[in-house]
């Protein structure tokens, strides 16, 4: 009786290659204690407020603006990062000058400079005595250091390699091909960047887009510095929660972080199915 | 080692790779598996190895029951398509890694460990790159290397797919002799996984042909040709064309024009027939079907392309057996066409051998 | 000229802007960095690393990337392992959990854990109770480095490991190899450059981790101050000499692992390809 009932179950459980209980068991314990359950104190803390109080805490004036200067400046953000990115990207790929290595290597410098240095370096460039902000200041009357437009600029230096290195692979695979069948057939060259180079791209350049994007709106190290951090102003979100954590708000802070990520993964879920429909549209 | 199949089910989501496959391999025997692609030959060879699970029926090898082994415990030695050799060790290594992870108290020491490897290397006759990396190799030394690292665990079966996909034709046909030699003189029980039906009738003793998860037949390469079971089979093997027609008091008469009617032991009714070129003789003739293409064949035949109605076209040969030249055969001319042997496949699949019909001629 | 060579004007425009982009976008930064740390000479950069509060925020920084990464080493190639080399359901779920750190604010992945062990948290009272602390502790800091630093490894092995396919890891079954003998003999071999480069890419975020780190930390000098977070307090104290050298320490450890990262992948990317 139980040898019949264990054969099939054996048998399903037979696999190509050993040794993956183990290695399943390791992957999905770590997994559980270092991200799922520490995540899930964040989805039911917040609700220790009741969810009247939860909504009033998010629509207090002072979370309601920090909220929207966070998502507001990655937006801006990564929509100014991505045609930037596509530039590099396409330099990399497609043209040959002297120093292009080093072009291709410095585009993941943002990823590899610690945030806080990042932050500080962009302060030093911007301040009003620095040598961007000072020019900008005596020329223009142009003020980017703690302000909203320095705390853009800082997210734009974070978002850059995600926009880049997410078109260049798919620039790279696309070849010249297509392009060079879009001449035979009497394309002019504008025609054939508009109407087959970028569609083939487009889907990349929106996934490097929300990549971008994901990662500026949580940024804190780099924004910091920079921002001036004034309530109403430019204080972001990620250093409001901090803050409420300092006041030993616990569920405040966690309101504020659960908000972040829901309206986070309301703008991922849109882009995703635009590119949807992008693809459809390629059929 | 004997291998038996018997109901074997495997499902990829709603598809049945496999649908019921049966099968008996006797022990010694060289068996291909033939199909188009998707045909379920290769599933069928990773279940056999243990990399798939069978869901339903079983399969026993020498004996023994397979449901549950996993792939390390049952010693079948797999020849991969691509040979999937390990990239990072060089021809030795790879050859040696099967002894390699023997249990502790099984493992031969390095210097039986070497003189095995070096006997395999000579056996294959690839001694001189033992120190070389796969990268370095050629794709007929790869499949050599992968033979010998298949071979070095003494496995009493040996799977091999698509072993000469790889290949480009001229190295192809050299190494299928030299392989086929090999079994004759190990005498291991042998399962190859092939689309190409030349390879397999020229290697195999028996030939497996699957149709979409079943096997269709399973026969000698010459009782295959001679009597296919199913329709599938007389249109798979031997580029035969596909033919409609009727049958009446025991004489075919196809539905497009310019063929001659066939006897055949039949009922009345609808019926398909599957002509093979040789099968179709085309004769100089004032009129009749128009000949679109001549080709001369590498055996010095002629190879005609024959237009029966528009668009549907049938190839034949040319008769007297004679090679290209001259008048005829020719394009553009027209022929009679002559039929030697069809098989016929009449209502509800009844099988019967077409011969000419020895009546008055009948154009 | 090439049917799909666009003319030398526009082509020199794109270098031109991608040039200017990179310099003011990548390399201004990292200059303003290095400048502003050497102001007053190296010595002086040299003095302000030496102090002794600087010493321990970079010996708890090692002491940090020291315990997670190696940690995350495990847990990333497991996983890559079973998602690479394995079926079983719900993989696609376990690809999306493995990336999710990526798209967490760092500020929300400190947060979790004081949720969970600060003062307040679920486990707060019973570890405060038993004298074990957490959160303004090393145990913190090295949770929210696991948490920021969990998809480095799997990410970067991953997607070689699927160009390889199992192939080699079935014939080695086959050959009759158990589970730990191909995981070492076979898979691991195969990705040895590219695991290096996961690791050193983990490595580096972990020690330049900020965000999380500084939730967590309670920023106490000499205790739990990481170099990243002593840049800011430094800062914030008007010290700026001390905390762009240090900053600037930062900056190179980000430069080596870079050039490493590059070096890596040409010769991981040379290995794939002499194998293809």
């Amino acid at each position: 009786m139980s040898a019949s009932l264990a054969l099939p179950h054996r048998a399903r459980r037979l696999r190509a290659i050993p040794g993956f209980g183990l290695a399943f068991g390791i992957a999905l314990f770590w997994l559980s204690a270092i991200v799922l359950v520490p995540l899930l104190a964040l989805l039911l803390r917040p609700f220790e407020l009741g969810l009247a109080g939860l909504w009033a805490s998010l629509a207090e004036p002072r979370v309601a603006a920090s909220l929207r200067l966070s998502f507001g400046a990655a937006l801006l953000a990564a929509a100014i990062a991505a045609p930037l990115g596509l530039l590099l990207a396409w330099a990399v790929v497609r043209l040959r000058f002297p120093g292009r290595a080093v072009l291709d290597a410095a585009i993941d410098l943002p990823f590899a400079l610690p945030t806080a240095v990042a932050g500080l370096a962009m302060t030093a460039l911007l301040a009003p005595n620095g040598w961007v902000g000072g020019p900008l200041g005596e020329w223009f009357g142009w003020r980017v250091a703690f302000t909203p437009a320095g705390i853009v600029i800082a997210l734009v230096f974070v978002a850059l390699p995600f926009t880049a290195r997410t078109v260049e692979p798919v620039l790279r695979d696309l070849g010249r091909e297509s392009e060079e069948a879009a001449a035979t057939l009497g394309a002019t060259r504008f025609q054939t960047l508009r109407r087959v180079v970028l569609p083939a791209l487009a889907p990349a350049i929106l996934t490097g887009f929300g990549l971008g994007f994901a990662r500026a709106v949580g940024e804190y190290g780099s924004v910091i510095f920079i921002a001036g951090n004034m309530p109403m102003v430019s204080e972001i979100a990620p250093l409001l929660i901090t803050i409420r954590l300092e006041q030993f708000d616990y569920a405040g802070a966690a309101a504020i972080g659960l908000a972040m990520l829901l309206l986070a993964f309301a703008v991922l879920l849109a882009l995703n199915l635009a590119q949807r429909a992008l693809r459809r549209g390629q059929g | 080692m004997s291998v038996i199949v018997e109901g074997l089910v495997r499902r990829f989501g709603t598809t049945a790779a496999l649908d019921g496959v049966s099968l008996a391999v006797r022990d010694g025997e060289f068996v291909a598996l033939l199909g188009p692609s998707g045909s379920g030959k290769t599933t069928l060879l990773r279940v056999l190895a243990g990399l798939e699970p069978q869901e339903e029926g079983r399969v026993a090898i020498a004996g023994r029951e397979m449901a549950g082994v996993p792939a390390r415990e049952r010693g079948i030695g797999v020849m991969f398509q691509n040979y999937a050799l390990f990239r990072h060790m060089n021809v030795f290594d790879n050859i040696a890694f099967g002894l390699s992870v023997l249990p502790r108290g099984r493992r031969p020491g390095r210097a039986e460990l070497t003189a095995r490897v070096r006997e395999l290397l000579r056996l294959t006759q690839i001694p001189e790159l033992e120190r070389r990396w796969p990268d370095q190799l050629s794709g007929g030394q790869r499949q050599r290397v992968a033979l010998a690292r298949a071979l070095a665990i003494e496995p009493r079966l040996l799977l091999l797919d698509e072993p000469f996909g790889a290949l480009d034709a001229l190295v192809r046909r050299e190494v299928r002799r030299w392989l086929r030699g090999l079994h004759d003189r190990l005498g291991i029980t042998t399962i190859l996984v092939t689309h190409d039906q030349e390879e397999a009738m020229e290697l195999a003793d028996r030939v497996a042909l699957l149709e979409s998860g079943r096997i269709a037949q399973f026969d000698t390469p010459s009782a295959l040709l001679a009597a296919p079971a199913t329709p599938f089979v007389a249109g798979f093997l031997g580029e035969a064309a596909r033919l409609e027609g009727q049958v009446a008091g025991g004489v075919l008469r196809f539905r497009l024009p310019g063929l001659p009617p066939l006897a055949v032991a039949l009922p009345d009714g609808p019926a398909t027939a599957f002509l093979r070129p040789r099968e179709v003789v085309a004769h100089p003739a004032p009129e009749g079907p128009l000949i679109r293409l001549v080709r001369a064949t590498a055996e010095g035949e002629a190879r005609l392309v024959v237009e029966l109605a528009e668009d549907v076209t049938l190839d034949a040969v040319a008769t007297p057996h004679g090679a290209v030249q001259g008048e005829w055969p020719r394009r553009q001319a027209a022929c009679r066409l002559e039929i030697t042997g069809a098989q016929v496949f009449g209502a509800g699949g009844a099988r019967g051998m077409a011969g000419a019909l020895r009546l008055a001629e009948v154009r | 000229m090439n049917a799909t060579e666009d003319p030398l004007w526009f082509r020199a425009l794109l270098v031109a802007l991608a040039v200017l982009t990179g310099l003011l976008l990548l390399a201004l930064p990292l200059a303003a960095v290095f400048t502003e740390a050497l102001r007053r000479g190296g010595e002086a950069a040299l003095a302000a690393i030496l102090e002794p509060d600087t010493l321990a925020a970079i010996r708890m920084t090692l002491i940090v990337a020291a315990i997670s990464v190696p940690l995350n080493t495990v847990g990333g190639l497991a996983a890559a392992w079973c998602i690479a080399k394995h079926d079983f359901p719900g993989k696609r779920l376990l690809v999306t959990l493995v990336e999710l750190p990526f798209s967490v604010s760092p500020v929300i992945s400190g947060l979790v854990f004081v949720l969970i062990f600060g003062l307040q948290g679920w486990l707060g009272p019973w570890l405060q109770a038993r004298g074990i602390q957490v959160i303004f502790a090393l145990p913190g800091l090295v949770l929210a480095t696991l948490f920021v630093t969990f998809p480095f490894v799997a990410r970067t092995v991953l997607p070689l490991m699927q160009d390889q396919g199992r192939a080699e890891e079935e014939a080695a079954a086959t050959l009759g190899a158990g589970g730990w003998q191909i995981f070492r003999r076979v898979t691991l071999p195969n990705i040895r450059w590219a695991l290096l480069a996961g690791v050193l890419l983990c490595n580096a975020r972990a020690m330049g981790e900020f965000g999380a780190v500084s939730v967590v930390s309670g920023h106490i000098r000499g205790q739990t101050n990481t170099m990243p977070l002593h840049v800011e307090i430094l800062y914030n104290e008007y010290q700026f000499a001390g905390a762009f050298a240090v900053a600037a320490l930062l900056a190179l450890l980000g430069l080596v692992t870079l050039a490493a990262k590059a070096v890596l992948e040409r010769w991981s990317g040379r290995v794939a390809g002499e194998a293809g």
